[in-house]
C-alpha cells in the first residue's frame, strides 16, 4: 500500500471482493436493475412499524446474505465500516446491533459506500485481519422525514430533486484472492460550490466529483480512456451534466465511459424520479447488484467507482448555509498482472 | 477547481431543468378550479336541505377538511398535489393536509412527542403569521375607527 499524490492511495498488491450482497425496495425492483438485488421488498415498510426500523431492516439482510456468500460467520468478520444517512447513522446501528460484529461508524452521506470501501480496504491492505465489510443504506421515507416533508404531504419536488433510493448494499473486501479486485482509492476534499438549493444534490456534489476523478486520474497517472466506466453516485442528470462540462474545460471527455448510479437505478421517465436516485444506498446497491457482478464474470475489466455525499444538515439549509460536498472513488479491476 | 463560483452557477443554470410552466400552470389552475366548484356544489346541497347560509359555509369547511384528510390517510392526496401544484396546496383542503400528513408521519414517536408535537409542523407558520396579521389589522382598524 502506497499514497500518492491528495488523498490518493494505491495498493500494491490488491485487495479482492470476496463476496457481495444488496437489497431494494419495491420501486427500485422494478426499475432497470430489477431481479438482480439478493432481496427485494414487496413494500416499503418491509414488515416493519418504523421507517427507521425497515432501513435498519435492509442492512440486516444485506449484511447477513453478504456474509452468508462469503461463507463467513459473523465472529469471522475483522471489522464493519458502515453508515447511512439518519441522524446518528440509526439505520445500520440498529440493523448490525444483534451481529457482535466490531463496528466502525461511517459518515459520508452518500458517498458513504466509497468511504467505507476505501477504509475497509486500508486495513485489511495493513494486514489487520482477513474480512473487512463495507454497507451502506438509505430509505426513500425514512429520509424524507428527516430531511424533507412527511411522505402524504401534498408537495410537488422541483425538477433538479432526486429520489432517495429504498436500498443498501455489502461487499466484504479480503486479501488478494479471485476478482473484483481492489487495486486504488482516493479520499476526497470537502468541495463547497456555492449551492444552496438542497432540492439540487446533482449540482452541489459534481464540483467534488470533478476534484477526486481529477485527483484519482492525476496520482494513478490514468486517463479516462483507461476506464471502461466511470460510475459517479449519485449526481444524477443535473450533476452528471456539470462533471462531464467541468471536465471538458479541462480537455477531458468522459462522456463515452461516464455513468451514474442515480441515472442506472430508475428508469427516469416511467420511474418518475426527476433528476435520478440518489441516497447512501443507491451507489451501494448499484455497485453491489449490477458493477461488481460484472467485474466478477470480465463483462467490465477496470471501472472508477466515485461515491458522492451533500454533508449538509436540514439544519444548516435552514440557516442558509451552502451545501458542501465530497466524493470518494475505489478502483475496481478484473484481472491483475501477479 | 477550473471555474470560479460564479462560472459554476451559470454551469448549474444551463444544466438544471425548469418547470414546465406551460403545464403545472393550467393543471393547478383546473386543480384549484375543480376544488372551489365542489365547494360550491357543497353550499348549494346544504342550502338546498335548509342550513342557514353561515352554517352551510361552515358544514361546506368541514366537508372539505374531512374529505382531505380522509385522501391523506389513504396516501391519495399527495398523489393529487404532485399534479395540482398550488391548485391543491391553496384552498382549505392544502391546509388539512399539511396537518393530517406530519400527524401520521410522526405517529411513531407517541401522541405526545410525535403527533402532538409535530402535527403543526407545516401548518404552525400560517398559523403563526395569519395571527400576527390579524392583530395587525385589528390595530389598523382601532386606530381608523
Amino acid at each position: 500500500m502506497k499514497k500518492l499524490s491528495g488523498g490518493s492511495i494505491w495498493f500494491e498488491t490488491p485487495l479482492s471482493v470476496s463476496a457481495f450482497a444488496s437489497a431494494a425496495g419495491p420501486k427500485e425492483n422494478d426499475g432497470p436493475l430489477s431481479g438482480k438485488f439478493d432481496f427485494a421488498a414487496e413494500e416499503p415498510c418491509i414488515g416493519e412499524d418504523s421507517w427507521e426500523k425497515s432501513e435498519s431492516s435492509l442492512i440486516t439482510k444485506t449484511f447477513g446474505k453478504a456474509i452468508e456468500k462469503a461463507r463467513l460467520a459473523p465472529s469471522e468478520v475483522d471489522f464493519v465500516f458502515a453508515g447511512d444517512l439518519l441522524n446518528q447513522c440509526v439505520g445500520t446501528v440498529f440493523g448490525l446491533r444483534d451481529f457482535k460484529v466490531p463496528f466502525i461508524g461511517v459518515y459520508g452521506a452518500c458517498s458513504t459506500m466509497a468511504e467505507s470501501l476505501a477504509l475497509a480496504s486500508v486495513f485489511i491492505s495493513s494486514g489487520l485481519g482477513q474480512n473487512a465489510a463495507a454497507i451502506t443504506s438509505s430509505h426513500f421515507c425514512s429520509a424524507e422525514r428527516q430531511f424533507r416533508m412527511p411522505v402524504n404531504y401534498g408537495g410537488q419536488r422541483t425538477p433538479t430533486s432526486q429520489w432517495t433510493a429504498t436500498a443498501a448494499g455489502c461487499a466484504v473486501v479480503s486479501p488478494k484472492a479471485q476478482p473484483p479486485y481492489i487495486t486504488g482509492a482516493t479520499f476526497g476534499t470537502i468541495t463547497d460550490m456555492g449551492v444552496k438549493d438542497s432540492a439540487n444534490m446533482g449540482a452541489a456534489m459534481a464540483g467534488a466529483a470533478y476534484e477526486t476523478i481529477t485527483a484519482h486520474l492525476s496520482a494513478h497517472g490514468t486517463h479516462p480512456r483507461d476506464y471502461d466506466l466511470i460510475l459517479t453516485g449519485d449526481l444524477g442528470v443535473v450533476g452528471s451534466g456539470i462533471l462531464r462540462d467541468l471536465l471538458h474545460k479541462d480537455g477531458v471527455d468522459i462522456s463515452n465511459v461516464h455513468n451514474d448510479c442515480g441515472l442506472l437505478l430508475y428508469d427516469l421517465e416511467r420511474q418518475d424520479v426527476h433528476a435520478g436516485g440518489s441516497g447512501a444506498g443507491c451507489s451501494a446497491a448499484v455497485l453491489c447488484a449490477d458493477i461488481l457482478p460484472k467485474l466478477q464474470c470480465g463483462e467490465l475489466h477496470r471501472v472508477l467507482f466515485v461515491a458522492t455525499g451533500a454533508l449538509m444538515s436540514a439544519m444548516t439549509a435552514q440557516q442558509g448555509e451552502s451545501i458542501p460536498g465530497i466524493a470518494h472513488a475505489i478502483e475496481f479491476t478484473s484481472k491483475v498482472t501477479n | 477547481m477550473n471555474v470560479t463560483k460564479k462560472e459554476y452557477e451559470e454551469l448549474n443554470k444551463s444544466r438544471s431543468p425548469k418547470s414546465k410552466l406551460q403545464k403545472t400552470l393550467p393543471k393547478a389552475f383546473v386543480a384549484g378550479g375543480v376544488i372551489c366548484a365542489i365547494g360550491q356544489c357543497l353550499l348549494m346541497l346544504y342550502r338546498y336541505l335548509g342550513l342557514e347560509e353561515e352554517t352551510a359555509g361552515l358544514a361546506v369547511s368541514v366537508t372539505l377538511i374531512t374529505l382531505s384528510v380522509l385522501l391523506t390517510g389513504l396516501g391519495l392526496y399527495d398523489k393529487l398535489a404532485k399534479h395540482g401544484g398550488a391548485g391543491t396546496l391553496v384552498p382549505i383542503t392544502g391546509f388539512a393536509n399539511s396537518v393530517a400528513a406530519p400527524a401520521l408521519e410522526f405517529k411513531t414517536e407517541g401522541y405526545i412527542a410525535g403527533i402532538g408535537a409535530k402535527m403543526f409542523l407545516i401548518a404552525g407558520p400560517v398559523i403563526v403569521y395569519s395571527t400576527v396579521a390579524a392583530v395587525a389589522y385589528g390595530v389598523v382598524y382601532a386606530l381608523m375607527k
